[in-house]
């Protein structure tokens, strides 16, 4: 996008973007943390980096990819792994005798780790599955996604990764809380804390994504044999970009695992990637700014705001009829449904903030396929 | 759009404002009702909804509370389990009740220990449930004690040397009650295979091909419901020989419908059995009859299942540590909870100091292929 | 030895030919329109459910089983008119994220309607009976199994081969736009598709079921993953190549869950490893396998995507 833009729609982005950190921060100094605001909040910047991530592949590469919740857990296991007090070892591995691992690393650091391991995990993968084409693709990814989770279930690993048992203890979002004297919480920090998290990394992916190699990607994305033909190599960037999403899944990873205060493989299902796939789809593919806010809005409607249809709600005298457990569920498939149908561009299509908040609309910058 | 946006950052300005009435007291019931779980989970609840009709208030302080539930569904699912807990707690109950599932237990725990909400587990037998924390109590006994009494029952009274074990990946139930029934049955001199299958598994043959071609004189299979049924079918049809044992989760009409008319033998321990105590027998299945839906949430008989009589007594204590606290806040309800004890449905209830019911006996019961009804065959202690 | 592995082998071929029906229903769809219907499975399920609740409204047998079926086909004509004829001309990805939403959809229906409890599959006479086969014990319904699928097989090969549908099938699997320049109506084609493997899909929704009669609404989803695999292994677009690759994963499967036995059996090990865990993710690997030295499958024909 080369075409003459005006500075004014990024700076109100980024003071947007800067109302919305310094929201949090007071909202969590004065709102009772009993609120399920918080637990929105925190989930859904996980679930934002999440699905950017594979926004990355599936909306700026074309690569069809549906491991992201494989990749999830490996940064998941591999934050509890490095992040669980020595002290704690023995009680998590009681069947292992407090595993292998006795030491622990900073969390920053655990979380880098996170990543690596993903991205190692998303090379080695990478080097069989990228050659196939889209469905095919699509159906090797999850398929080693499962595998992986087999493999962290093994017993034969239960020394390092607990076997199919939970790991807990790890440090979560609650404890960047700033503790007084007291030991009461003076400054909270637990939702700002993943805020920042997610907030960094999706500046990278950003960053990335408007590079030369994000151009690569995104000729790729519109035609390969074309993008071959100008000089992109394929299988280099479409690798970098598999590794780099993987990246951001760990991390992410490992963010859920603070968010879960639990680490369990089995529920890093395929319904997980379905359910990131939707998010992506919601707010656009293409769109950082439209997986962002989808996530927000998709956790806040299934915890929070549809939780009523799940329960008996009488109006006077009126008992509403069919409000049970699983209602909230069914009226929120049937708004997914509606959207992949009817909206099939999502919340943004494929404009971001800035696009929005320019007043002269340009030229839409790629011709709809 | 900017409206759009405006409209729903008011929203989230807006709801958290909790309204406390003055003389409502919370309760959350923190239960599985669908996911793996979802049966026991429901009946569960059902013992704490029967507890709630008949002492529908409680007085605290001289001052007379309503009791309100708030029901909140975990799915059996260790990732759903945060919210279903902060939903618990931003409803602004004062004491929390369960979960049937050890893993959704621990996964639900952080949240509640950081709002300093206390928990009573119901049927929770994993030990570090409660280990290492002060918040969470339980009135059931523990899988050290149940692995036990069962190894005891199969190695002396049912005579076999060798135990095929069955339990389901990544729960913590299954894996921690064989690993101290392999414990206890190896220190009696009995070998034990024990294997594991993936969640969501239906197809349970070839594990039964396994038991025989390993040489087991018993099958232990201590999975949730919706596994031991399809195990005692498939069992069925495949002609297993030998007994079926498992642990409280079997305790459940739809496994006792499921091998009726089959010649599985199926043995297993719990809390309760239907008989001890016929006024609450009655009460509870006069109860059930009388609504239709309550009915079908306990599996469409009045059979009752341990789980409920376990709800009930969980509920009990709830009141009796509010009582005792004489006051509503949630942080002087748990100070008072280790303090507290009762004469429950299932005996006296009184913590230790990791917070876990002191219990010395379990029930032995088996399933009358014939009528589909449980058996009591012997109450069993361990020393 | 014979004897520990035969137990194995006969649940494999059982469960082999269940997963082949639902696998000709996944084959057939992406021949014809390039889409993994992952919605597919579900349909197996839903036809479960339906058959639970016609069952216990206390109708005789041989209504409820074609009624059954017939609401089954009727589902996956539904499902192909609402969620996937509108997006006919959108990309690809978009019909596979509506054919995930459907998916979505169709477990949540059924949690609600079950309120999230196991149903039992009622037991349908003559084939829920147990016979002995050499040392096993079985279901009739496990022998019959392989038998009715062969038959159906045949069926619907006589059916692509020699009537005018199956014509019209075939020309569209080819080439989509071209078919349609001749003027075959595609719509009616997709409908007829869809028609045929939902109703397998229903069959074998009877034949597995009866075999592990525990339904919830996640039933659907490994069996429908699993089938799918079975079509791509087999070369995805041939009916003979997915019943195979079905056969071939069924048994592979139940001889993992074994393997720990057999190998303890021969003296190759002396306690279990716990491979059982990989019975699932087994299946997987063997598709990667597969994808990465032949990727049009065992029976596939190779494709070149022209420019």
């Amino acid at each position: 996008m080369n075409q003459k833009k005006s500075k004014k729609p990024m700076i109100i982005s980024l003071c947007l973007i800067a109302a919305v950190y310094i929201g949090v921060f007071i909202a969590e100094q004065f709102i009772p943390q009993q609120s399920m605001l918080f637990i929105v909040l925190k989930k859904g910047a996980v679930y934002a980096l999440v699905a950017v991530s594979m926004n990355l592949l599936n909306g700026f590469t074309g690569i069809f990819s549906l491991g992201q919740a494989g990749f999830m857990l490996v940064g998941a296991y591999v934050y509890g792994i490095f992040t669980i007090p020595v002290a704690e070892r023995m009680n998590v591995y009681q069947y292992f005798d407090g595993g292998l691992v006795q030491f622990t690393v900073p969390v920053i650091i655990a979380m880098i780790f996170s990543g690596l391991a993903a991205a190692l995990f998303a090379f080695l993968i990478g080097l069989p599955v990228l050659r196939l084409k889209s469905d095919y693709l699509a159906i090797a990814t999850l398929g080693f996604a499962e595998i992986i989770r087999a493999i962290f279930q093994w017993n034969g690993l239960g020394r390092i990764t607990n076997s199919s048992n939970m790991l807990n203890m790890f440090p979560t979002f609650n404890d960047f809380n700033i503790l007084g004297p007291d030991g009461k919480v003076t400054v909270y920090l637990s939702t700002l804390i993943p805020f920042i998290m997610a907030g960094v990394c999706i500046l990278l992916i950003v960053l990335l994504i408007n590079s030369t190699y994000g151009r690569a990607l995104k000729a790729i994305r519109d035609d390969e044999v074309a993008a071959e033909a100008m000089g992109i190599n394929l299988a280099h960037h479409k690798r970098l970009a598999f590794c780099v999403s993987s990246f951001f899944a760990g991390v992410g990873g490992a963010m859920l695992a603070m968010y879960q205060t639990t680490v369990q493989a089995k529920s890093f299902t395929s319904a997980m990637t379905y359910e990131i796939l939707l998010i992506v789809v919601i707010g656009g593919i293409g769109s950082v700014t439209g997986s962002v806010l989808s996530s927000f809005l998709f956790v806040a409607c299934s915890e929070w705001w549809l939780r009523f249809l799940d329960e008996k709600q009488i109006i006077g005298n009126f008992e509403v009829p069919l409000l049970r457990i699983g209602f909230r569920m069914v009226v929120f498939s049937v708004i997914i449904m509606i959207v992949v149908l009817f909206f099939r561009k999502g919340i943004m299509g494929d404009k971001e903030l800035p696009d929005l908040l320019s007043r002269s609309r340009k030229a839409k910058g790629r011709a709809g396929k | 759009m900017k409206k759009l946006i405006a409209l729903v950052l008011a929203m989230m300005l807006l709801v958290p404002a909790l309204a406390m009435a003055e003389d409502v007291v919370k309760i959350g019931v923190f239960e599985p009702a669908s996911g793996s779980n979802g049966a026991g989970g429901k009946q569960e609840t059902l013992g704490v909804q029967y507890a709630n009709y008949m002492n529908p208030t409680v007085v605290i302080n001289g001052t007379e509370y309503k009791v309100e539930l708030v029901i909140a569904d975990n799915g059996s699912d260790d990732a759903k389990a945060p919210s279903a807990a902060q939903n618990i707690i931003s409803a602004g109950a004062s004491i929390a009740l369960g979960s049937y599932g050890s893993s959704v237990s621990k996964a639900g725990s952080k949240t509640f220990k950081d709002a300093d909400v206390p928990v009573i587990g119901l049927t929770c037998t994993n030990p570090q449930v409660t280990a290492g924390n002060s918040h969470y109590f339980r009135v059931c006994f523990l899988d050290p004690f149940q692995g036990t009494v069962l190894a005891n029952y199969a190695f002396k009274e049912l005579g076999v040397k060798t135990a095929y074990c069955l339990g389901e990946l990544g729960n913590d139930y299954d894996q921690g009650l064989i690993n101290y029934f392999k414990e206890a049955f190896e220190a009696l001199g009995g070998t034990v295979i024990a294997e594991p299958f993936p969640a969501d598994t239906q197809d349970f043959t070839s594990y039964l091909n396994n038991s025989a071609a390993y040489g087991a004189e018993v099958f232990f299979c201590p999975v949730s419901v919706k596994y031991a049924t399809a195990i005692i079918q498939q069992a069925s049809s495949q002609g297993l020989e030998i007994p079926v044992l498992g642990g409280d989760t079997l305790d459940n009409n739809m496994v006792a419908e499921a091998a009726k008319g089959t010649n599985v033998k199926v043995i297993i321990t719990t809390f309760y059995q239907e008989g001890a105590n016929k006024e609450f027998d009655d009460g509870f299945k006069a109860w059930l009859n009388a609504n239709p839906e309550m009915l079908t949430n306990n599996g469409g008989n009045d059979m009752i299942a341990a789980v409920s009589v376990m709800g009930y007594d969980g509920y009990m204590m709830a009141l009796a540590a509010l009582q005792s606290a004489g006051t509503t806040d949630s942080a002087a309800v748990m100070a008072a909870l280790p303090t507290t004890e009762i004469d429950g449905i299932s005996g006296h209830i009184k913590f230790d100091e990791t917070g876990d019911a002191i219990r010395t006996a379990a029930f032995v019961k088996k399933i009358n292929n014939e009528s589909g009804e449980w058996e009591f065959v012997a109450e069993q202690t361990v020393e | 030895m014979w004897d520990t592995i035969f137990p194995y082998l006969l649940s494999g071929i059982s469960v082999g030919g269940q997963y082949a029906l639902i696998a000709i229903g996944y084959t057939m769809v992406y021949g014809i329109l390039r889409l993994i219907n992952f919605a597919h499975g579900d349909v197996f399920m839903v036809s479960a459910i339906i058959m639970v609740y016609i069952m216990a409204s206390g109708l005789p047998m041989w209504i409820c089983i074609p009624l059954v079926l017939l609401i089954t086909v009727a589902i996956g004509f539904l499902i192909e008119r609402a969620a996937y004829k509108p997006l006919r001309s959108a990309p690809r990805m978009s019909v596979m994220i509506s054919a995930i939403g459907v998916s979505y959809t169709l477990q949540n229906l059924v949690l609600y309607i079950t309120g999230g409890l196991n149903k039992q599959y009622p037991t349908i006479p003559w084939i829920s009976d147990t016979m002995q086969i050499g040392a096993a014990k079985t279901k009739i319904v496990t022998v019959v199994t392989p038998f009715l699928v062969i038959l159906l097989v045949v069926a619907l090969v006589l059916l692509i081969n020699r009537t005018k549908i199956g014509m019209a099938m075939r020309a569209v699997s080819k080439d989509f736009e071209t078919s349609q320049l001749m003027g075959i109506k595609i719509n009616n084609v997709i409908s007829a598709t869809f028609i045929i493997g939902s109703f397998l899909a229903g069959v074998g929704s009877i034949l597995f079921f009866t075999n592990y009669p525990t339904v919830i609404q996640t039933s659907g989803a490994m069996p429908g993953l699993k089938a799918f695999v079975a079509a791509v292994f087999g070369g995805i677009g041939s009916i003979p190549g997915a019943v195979i690759g079905a056969f071939i994963i069924g048994i592979m499967e139940n001889i993992i869950k074994g393997l720990d036995v057999i190998l303890f059996k021969l003296g190759v090990i002396q306690a279990p490893l716990g491979l059982a865990t990989f019975s699932d993710a087994f299946t997987f690997a063997l598709l990667i396998v597969i994808l990465v030295v032949k990727p049009s499958g065992l029976f596939g024909e190779k494709v070149t995507d022209k420019v």
